[in-house]
Formats: structure tokens, C-alpha cells, sequence
């Protein structure tokens, strides 16, 4: 089995795991101090996810650009290819917070929405 | 001249929650005063997530929180002026102010909170030696210029200082393009929190470089490297560790500064420490009916924990305005005195003994400690004793007294003084 390092995020102590791991299968952790170190090292190791935000061109509005977010986190290895898909799109103004932007981005079953609301210019 | 009972100075996170208390505690004729064209502060750029787990139980982005607190004040009618710009704030609590619709306006306020928030530290306080060229920023204009005007700074980027914007910088701009080449860090530990650290350079395979430092700046018009060093346990650059880094950005995010111009020039006592007002339990300062929250105050990590400090200092100006009494004749007060580990304690001091209901001591560590115990002691008396796994500067640190202990505050009038110490 291949051996990985993962530093854990659950708490700010930052425990650095060693963990065995081959495709999906999850063998011996060490290095927790917790259980929700094991639990996050397995997931870590399986299918990492991210919450992707970045912004997208608004026109019309009292700011070129409108900040957006995932719904929900999705599998880190698409973040890339969200990126490339939300490039291309530009919205108009009025937007308001929580407005879908972009629906089910790279058949993630997740939606891009408004993380705020930017109201026309004037 | 405008009279007010209440003239915030910031509609950043910390002016917009302090409002808004001071309205739920009665207090109709408020003004928040805010320089940008729009409330919300430093959130609005601050677009990745994380803000809120602890206020609001969910994590949401800068511009999902700022806007919570934005609607609230717009639903309970609070009065802001915005692209207005504080000159003066004297001790009798008149505030001058600038606007390009208002022109210059006067304001008498009974009541005054501060809430200008922080700026970040430039080239300039770091001397470092070289050219002056184009293409060296601090992260949070960086951040800005990305997130909000949609400029990219660079292409070839080296990020110094690894603060929480340092990393989260790293990720955007790898995001939108650039290529990050490492982010060097003074100290042998980071500044920012483990989680930055993993999903801003770890997922980008961006190399964190610890006690190292940028010694040059090559680049006439426009940057074109930096050569960064190792340095030694004073600090010092290490001779023969020099490296040339290929590089048309530098990102400065080497700490943050108190912006209190307005409340030195209102003759407010600062802590030399934190460069923020001395304030006591109440946010109360040195000077009668001001009071201060926020990062004016001391820098902090998490927005969750400003909005909290806004509202203790919201609730006491409220009770203040109502009251009219002096927030500086209140009898005996007690001082918090950092001992053995500890830079700095906010309140400074404990000043408001009869009504004190609740005390949670802020502080931070000068070091990164394994296992120590936190420890309060009051004259021979030990108030409190916990134990942590982990302390580090990087990590506001939490001390809340319970009843027993405030009793003995209030009952031994022999002491005067309030110490925190890190025991080993």
C-alpha cells in the first residue's frame, strides 16, 4: 500500500497523518490525536472536495465584477475545469445574493450562485 | 452643525454590528460614517469562505456576511453616509467630515464608536534594499484589484509573508492564471491558519518557504525578480543561502496596523503594543463616551469574533447614551498585565467592577506552545488554569472568567492587577 501525508484542517492543531491508501481503499491511519482526523484523512484520500469561489463579469452594474461560490463543495479535481466554464459567462444587473449564475457546473449536480447582490448603476 | 446621539466611525463588519446593537438597545439618532461608496468593509473583496462558523453556525463568504448585517441596518432604517471621509474627531466628540455632495460637515455626537478597522504593512516599514520598480503590492490591494476591478497584478508571482490574505492570494491568482512560485515566510512557523495553508499552497503545490525572506528587489520599471534568503534564528540573512527568483509581482502580506490617526488626534491613549485604543471591558476608551471595536482596536483572525466585540461595544454606548455617565469615573479599576508568554491582553483594563456580569480576556501568545497551561492570576490567587494542546501567535486565544472569579475581583480591593501567564 502507498503511504500519504495528509495535515489535517478539523482543528487548528494540524495533526500530520500518515495513511495507507491504494485506489479507494484505506488501510492503517496514525498520527491523529482524534477521531475526526481518521475520518477526515479517509475522505482526503478518496474524494477530496473544495468549495470553489471566484468572480464572474457583471454588466450594468455599480461593479464590473459579481463574486460567486459552489453551492456546495465538489471534487476538488474539476475545480480547474469550473473555473474554465465560469470564465466565459458575463451576467446583467440587477443580480441578487443567491441567484443561480450557472447551473449544475461540469455535471457536478452543483450550482454557481450570487454571493451578493450588486444593483444597477443608478 | 448635525446632532447625533451616536456617530459610528466604519461601516465595515465591526461599525455595521455595533450600529445595529446600539438600535436594538434603544438608541434612535444614529450615523454610520463610511469612506467607501458602499457599506460592508474589507468583506466585500474577501470572496473565498469561511466567515461566519462561529457567528452564524454556517460558513458563508465576505460578501454573504457583510451583506446579513447590511440589510439589517437598511431594514431598521439606520442613517450611513457613505463616500464620506472622517478629517478630525476632537475629545468633546464633534467629528468633522468630507463629502463631495455634503462638502464639509460638522457633526456633534453624545456618543462616538470607533470602528476604522486596519491597514496593511507596505515595503516601506520593511526596507527592503533595491529598486523601486512597478509590480510590488500588498496582498489585500492585490486582492481588490482581482476580486473586485478585475485586474490581474502579474503573471510570475512571489508572495511574502504567510498570512491568512498571503495564502488566500496564492489560490486566486493560481485560479485566474498566474503562476504563484513560492510564498517565503520570516518565521519558522506560518501566520496563517493550517486549513490556508492545505487548501491555498498544498492543493496548488505552491512551496511555503519558512525562515526565509526576500533581502532584494531587481527591476527598474517593472520588477523583474527578487532574491530571497534563509535566515537565521535572529532573523538575519544567512550569507551564501542567496537565490534568484524570476518574478513580475511581489505580494506583501506582512501584517496588519490599527489605522487610528482619528483617535490620536482625539487624544485616545493607544497600546504601544497592539497599536489600538487602551479599552476596558466595555470597549470603553480613555476619553469620555468613545468607545472602539474591531480591528482599530487589536488585528483579529476571525470576523465572527469583531462582530462580537461590536456588540459588547454597541450595547455599553447605548447604555451610556441613556445614562450620561462618565465612562471613566467608575471607581476602582483593575489592569490586565501580560505575564510569561503573552504580547498583548484585550480590555487593557477591567474598569466597570459593580455591573460586571461576564469577562472574556483576548490574547496572544508570543510563540508557538505545545501542552502549557494558561494560567490567571490575581495577586497570590489563581483565577483560572486550562490546559491547551496548541498555542500560536497566529491564534487569538479566549479566556472567559466565570462568576466566582469576577467575585473576587470585585472583593479583594488589595490588588490591582490581572495576570495572564503561559506555564510550560
Amino acid at each position: 500500500m502507498e503511504e500519504r501525508i495528509i495535515t489535517c484542517i478539523v482543528c487548528p492543531m494540524g495533526c500530520r497523518l500518515n495513511v495507507e491508501a491504494e485506489n479507494d481503499k484505506i488501510g492503517n491511519i496514525s498520527g491523529n490525536r482524534c477521531s475526526r482526523g481518521k475520518t477526515y484523512a479517509a475522505e482526503e484520500c478518496t474524494a477530496p472536495k473544495r468549495m470553489l469561489t471566484t468572480t464572474v463579469r457583471v454588466s450594468g452594474g455599480i461593479h464590473p465584477f459579481l463574486p460567486v461560490k459552489t453551492e456546495r463543495a465538489i471534487p476538488k479535481g474539476l475545480i480547474r475545469q469550473c473555473m474554465e466554464e465560469i470564465r466565459s459567462v458575463q451576467v446583467s444587473a440587477p443580480v441578487k445574493a443567491g441567484d443561480i449564475i450557472v447551473k449544475n457546473i461540469c455535471g457536478t449536480g452543483v450550482d454557481i450562485i450570487a454571493t451578493r447582490s450588486i444593483p444597477c448603476q443608478n | 452643525m448635525l446632532k447625533v446621539d451616536l456617530a459610528v466611525i466604519g461601516g465595515g463588519p465591526a461599525g455595521l454590528a455595533a450600529a445595529l446593537e446600539a438600535r436594538k438597545n434603544g438608541i434612535e439618532n444614529i450615523l454610520i460614517i463610511e469612506r467607501e461608496k458602499e457599506l460592508g468593509g474589507i468583506l466585500q473583496q474577501c470572496i473565498h469562505n469561511g466567515f461566519g462558523l462561529h457567528y452564524f453556525g454556517e460558513e458563508l463568504t465576505g460578501p454573504e456576511y457583510a451583506e446579513r448585517f447590511v440589510e439589517q441596518v437598511k431594514k431598521e432604517g439606520i442613517a450611513y453616509k457613505t463616500s464620506t471621509m472622517v478629517l478630525d474627531i476632537r475629545p468633546d466628540r464633534t467629528i468633522t467630515a468630507v463629502n463631495s455632495t455634503d462638502g464639509l460637515i460638522k457633526i456633534s455626537a453624545a456618543c462616538i464608536i470607533l470602528a476604522m478597522g486596519c491597514r496593511e504593512r507596505t515595503r516601506g516599514t520593511l526596507n527592503i534594499p533595491g529598486d523601486r520598480p512597478a509590480g510590488i503590492f500588498t496582498a489585500g490591494t492585490a486582492q481588490r484589484f482581482v476580486n473586485m476591478e478585475g485586474y490581474m497584478p502579474g503573471k510570475k508571482v512571489v508572495i511574502l509573508g504567510s498570512g491568512d490574505i498571503g495564502l488566500i492570494m496564492a489560490r486566486r491568482l493560481t485560479l485566474e492564471g498566474a503562476e504563484v512560485k513560492m510564498v517565503c515566510e520570516l518565521l519558522p512557523y506560518s501566520g496563517g491558519l493550517t486549513r490556508n495553508i492545505v487548501q491555498c499552497l498544498e492543493d496548488y503545490n505552491i512551496p511555503l518557504r519558512l525562515s526565509h525572506t526576500v533581502v532584494k528587489i531587481h527591476g527598474k520599471d517593472r520588477l523583474k525578480g527578487v532574491t530571497v534568503a534563509k535566515v537565521d534564528s535572529n532573523r538575519q540573512p544567512i550569507k551564501g543561502t542567496e537565490e534568484y527568483v524570476e518574478c513580475d509581482t511581489l505580494l506583501l502580506s506582512v501584517g496588519l496596523i490599527p489605522e487610528n490617526e482619528l483617535s490620536r488626534g482625539a487624544g485616545i491613549q493607544i497600546d504601544p503594543v497592539t497599536s489600538g485604543p487602551v479599552v476596558d471591558e466595555r470597549m470603553a476608551t480613555s476619553v469620555e463616551g468613545i468607545f472602539a471595536c474591531g480591528n482599530v482596536v487589536h488585528v483579529h483572525d476571525l470576523v465572527d469574533n469583531v462582530t462580537m466585540e461590536s456588540i459588547t461595544a454597541g450595547r455599553n454606548a447605548a447604555k451610556y447614551i441613556l445614562s450620561c455617565k462618565d465612562t471613566r469615573s467608575v471607581g476602582r479599576s483593575i489592569k490586565t498585565v501580560p505575564g510569561h508568554g503573552v504580547r498583548y491582553i484585550v480590555p487593557q483594563r477591567i474598569s466597570d467592577l459593580e455591573n460586571i456580569e461576564e469577562l472574556k480576556l483576548f490574547f496572544r501568545t508570543n510563540d508557538v506552545y505545545r501542552n502549557a497551561l494558561v494560567v490567571v492570576h490575581f495577586g497570590q490567587k489563581t483565577l483560572y488554569s486550562a490546559k491547551r494542546q496548541k498555542l500560536a501567535p497566529g491564534e487569538m486565544e479566549t479566556v472567559k472568567l466565570k462568576s466566582e472569579a469576577l467575585a473576587e475581583l470585585v472583593c479583594d480591593t488589595s490588588c490591582d492587577e490581572l495576570k495572564v501567564d503561559i506555564e510550560l
